[in-house]
């Protein structure tokens, strides 16, 4: 199922994601997909998530499609140049994997392979572009497809929060020109700024799933507020994760904040993404509370 | 040692048409190959169409001190000009933007890598010789070098105050990028088409 179709139909989407383990055995990541998840309409499988070396996205994505899960297989441009990206989406589509989520990725100085090869031939940009042609049964060479083209949902990410949002907002426009259907954003703490970013971007007039975090401790969201672009986490919100460490060591304060700002937020959006980093079992009270 | 070629002839006239131009030539290092006949026969073009409001020929433009005493005289005649058009490598022309805060300056040339001795041309300084300049959609500020994942369609999602989250001593370029273009009025120039950048070596294939 395309996650588009989904938005076409007027319903708010909700998407969770699941990041693949260091090794070869995904048994606890399937059994939690399936108890967790099971309520959410899309399930995100990061590639390689902040330039770490993982099992593949793509292998995870066939697994969870065989446990009748809908999966949306996330790819950069890190790792892969323009023949490998290809490649992989023809690989997807072979397995019926019908949603894409197409990024730049984070440098590899970011991970644990830092002396590796950046690879970035294409762009998140250039990679939709990519799809599209492959779509339209030609590959980036101008060569022909053999049989029927794949189909994709494109799914692309903006940062709406990022101090720099005019030019996210540009970016976007790019995005869209070259065939993104939907967007999928970074974790957002501050409902004010989601909302403003929204007004500018509802004139490329595609669906647009907040992106949430629930947060897992005071020392968890300065963390982000000091290494991770693009988030901001007010000091009220960790004052509230400090107030009460067991509650929130609990995950209860956490699911408390993300549930107020997807409720803050809804009437703006599309649809949310939660990136449960580990607590994918706090999402069904997190969209319970959310009123999802 | 890098090589010089002229853009293509309608794609320098997109950049010029109905504007009034002043042209910068660099004839400064020697190895570096430069496409004197082809220049001239086009600035000879845009002179007799009288769109030319000066013309400076002159050497090691990408020393900023010597640009600078060079430009002095031409001050008015490039007031009086839309567009600043370079012919040099790419690090001419980033001298030239960076020294025009208000001015479009265009490259009119795309710089090509030949192994071997680089003459007296700054290596660290912000030229790949990738053989296809990208400053005309991007303000004068490259790409390629001023981004660390050398990103040719806009900002990826990692600057965190303004500076790029793989080195935080680096200001993100495409915001550089982004505020430049803003500055002299040609944020119209992130609307181009989606770019991929050809690593060919082989000129047959390069383009």
């Amino acid at each position: 199922m395309k996650i588009t179709d989904l938005f076409a139909e007027g319903k708010f989407v909700v998407s969770a994601e699941v990041g693949p383990p260091k090794g070869c055995h995904i048994e606890s990541l399937l059994e939690e997909a399936k108890t967790c998840l099971r309520g959410v309409d899309a399930v995100n499988v990061t590639d390689n998530q902040s330039s770490v070396m993982r099992i593949g996205s793509l292998a995870v994505c066939k697994a969870l499609k065989d446990e009748g899960l809908t999966p949306i297989f996330q790819l950069t441009c890190r790792d892969r140049n323009r023949i490998a990206l290809q490649s992989d989406l023809l690989s997807a589509a072979m397995f019926g994997i019908e949603n894409v989520l197409l990024l730049t990725g984070d440098h590899t100085k970011m991970g644990d392979h830092p002396q590796a090869k950046p690879v970035f031939d294409l762009d998140s940009v250039s990679l939709l572009h990519t799809v599209r042609q492959l779509e339209a049964g030609t590959d980036l060479g101008g060569n022909p497809l053999v049989g029927e083209p794949p189909s994709f949902a494109k799914g692309a990410v903006v940062s709406p929060c990022s101090d720099s949002v005019d030019a996210q907002l540009a970016k976007m426009e790019r995005k869209v020109n070259a065939g993104a259907e939907y967007f999928q954003t970074q974790a957002v703490f501050e409902p004010e700024k989601f909302i403003r970013f929204m007004e500018k971007a509802k004139q490329f007039g595609k669906p647009v799933q907040l992106g949430v975090i629930i947060p897992k401790s005071a020392g968890m969201a300065k963390f982000m507020n000091n290494n991770v672009a693009g988030i901001h986490v007010p000091q009220e919100m960790i004052d509230e994760l400090k107030a009460d460490k067991e509650k929130a060591k609990a995950g209860i304060t956490g699911v408390e904040i993300a549930a107020r700002i997807i409720r803050e937020c809804r009437p703006y959006c599309q649809g949310v993404h939660i990136m449960a980093l580990g607590w994918e079992d706090k999402v069904p009270a997190l969209l319970e509370q959310a009123g999802i | 040692m890098l090589i010089t070629e002229m853009k293509s002839k309608e794609a320098l006239l997109s950049l010029t048409e109905g504007k009034k131009v002043f042209l910068i030539n660099c004839h400064g290092c020697r190895e570096v190959f430069f496409p004197l006949e082809e220049t001239e026969a086009f600035q000879k073009e845009l002179k007799e169409a009288g769109q030319v409001t000066g013309t400076l020929t002159t050497d090691y433009i990408c020393n900023p001190e010597n640009l600078q005493l060079r430009l002095k005289p031409h001050t008015e005649e490039i007031a009086s000009a839309d567009v600043v058009l370079v012919f040099s490598c790419g690090v001419g022309v980033q001298t030239v933007a960076a020294q025009m805060e208000d001015k479009t300056v265009y490259a009119g040339c795309d710089t090509c890598r030949l192994p071997g001795f680089q003459g007296v041309t700054p290596l660290e300084y912000n030229c790949n010789q990738c053989g296809e300049c990208y400053l005309n959609l991007t303000g004068g500020i490259c790409p390629i070098t001023a981004c660390s994942k050398s990103l040719l369609n806009g900002q990826c999602g990692g600057s965190k105050d303004g500076k790029c989250e793989v080195n935080p001593q680096m200001e993100c370029g495409w915001e550089r990028i982004y505020r430049r273009l803003e500055e002299i009025g040609r944020l119209d120039a992130l609307k181009c088409p989606t770019q991929i950048r050809s690593f060919a070596t082989d000129d047959a294939v390069a383009k």
